[in-house]
């Protein structure tokens, strides 16, 4: 599964985007999200607050709840500010 | 006619303008978002989410064209680094009278304000910040459903 970062979110993360592999029991946007905020400090850091944070699965904005089950590529951002 | 398009290139509004002329219609309305000259920002940036920006950006035009019956959307946003008084955005809507036309136009630029995956940096004297999302926004983008904004 791919993983998308934007704005501060890609800054924070240091990361663009990046290929994971996460164990089966990792089935919802917000379980994806504890799971790599696990992995390192940097995660971490941009994660803390959660209500900071959206997300999208396959393109199409989701909440939290949302399930991962089967999807190519998730993307965590802040809210939106285009216009 | 929908047409919906995210790039690098300065918007030409009157070539814009003239594309929705032609749709046939009666009316036509248009929005312009400008980078503002008067809150001391040097430059303006724009990232976004290819591809999710364009399907966000069709699928309102979309949402409009069916509910209000237009006869032509279109959409254009600009991304990458940009000065003040540059467009950012258009929206224009045609339609066979002026009442839909209008009211599309703004239901357009209230709901991209929410609806697609774009983010803004301004850089001020060499500091850069993200913009931060404003509830204004989301109360904006409400008006136009009963369901809840994301």
């Amino acid at each position: 599964m791919r993983v998308l970062y934007f704005a501060w979110v890609r800054e924070q993360v240091g990361l663009g985007e990046e290929d994971v592999t996460p164990p089966p029991e990792v089935a919802t946007v917000a379980a994806l999200v504890d799971w790599l905020a696990s992995r390192d400090d940097a995660h971490a850091g941009a994660f803390a607050d959660r209500g900071r944070l959206r997300t999208a699965v396959d393109g199409v904005f989701t909440r939290f709840d949302a399930s991962i089950v089967g999807a190519r590529e998730v993307a965590i951002f802040p809210p939106v500010t285009g216009g | 006619m929908i047409r919906v398009t995210v790039g690098l290139a300065p918007i030409d509004m009157a070539a814009a303008l003239e594309c929705l002329e032609r749709d046939g219609a009666g009316a036509v309305a248009t929005f312009s978002g400008l980078v503002r000259a008067d809150d001391g920002v040097d430059v303006l940036e724009l990232e976004h989410y290819p591809g999710a920006t364009e399907a966000a950006l069709e699928a309102l035009a979309t949402e409009a064209q069916e509910r209000w019956g237009l006869l032509g959307v279109t959409v254009i946003h600009r991304v990458g680094p940009m000065r003040a008084g540059e467009r950012i955005v258009f929206v224009g809507a045609a339609a066979p009278h002026r009442a839909a036309a209008l009211d599309a136009c703004a239901f357009l630029i209230d709901r991209l304000k929410t609806d697609a995956p774009f983010w803004k940096r301004e850089t001020r004297g060499g500091d850069a910040r993200w913009v931060e999302a404003r509830g204004s926004d989301d109360a904006a983008a409400a008006r136009w459903s009963a369901g809840k904004p994301f």
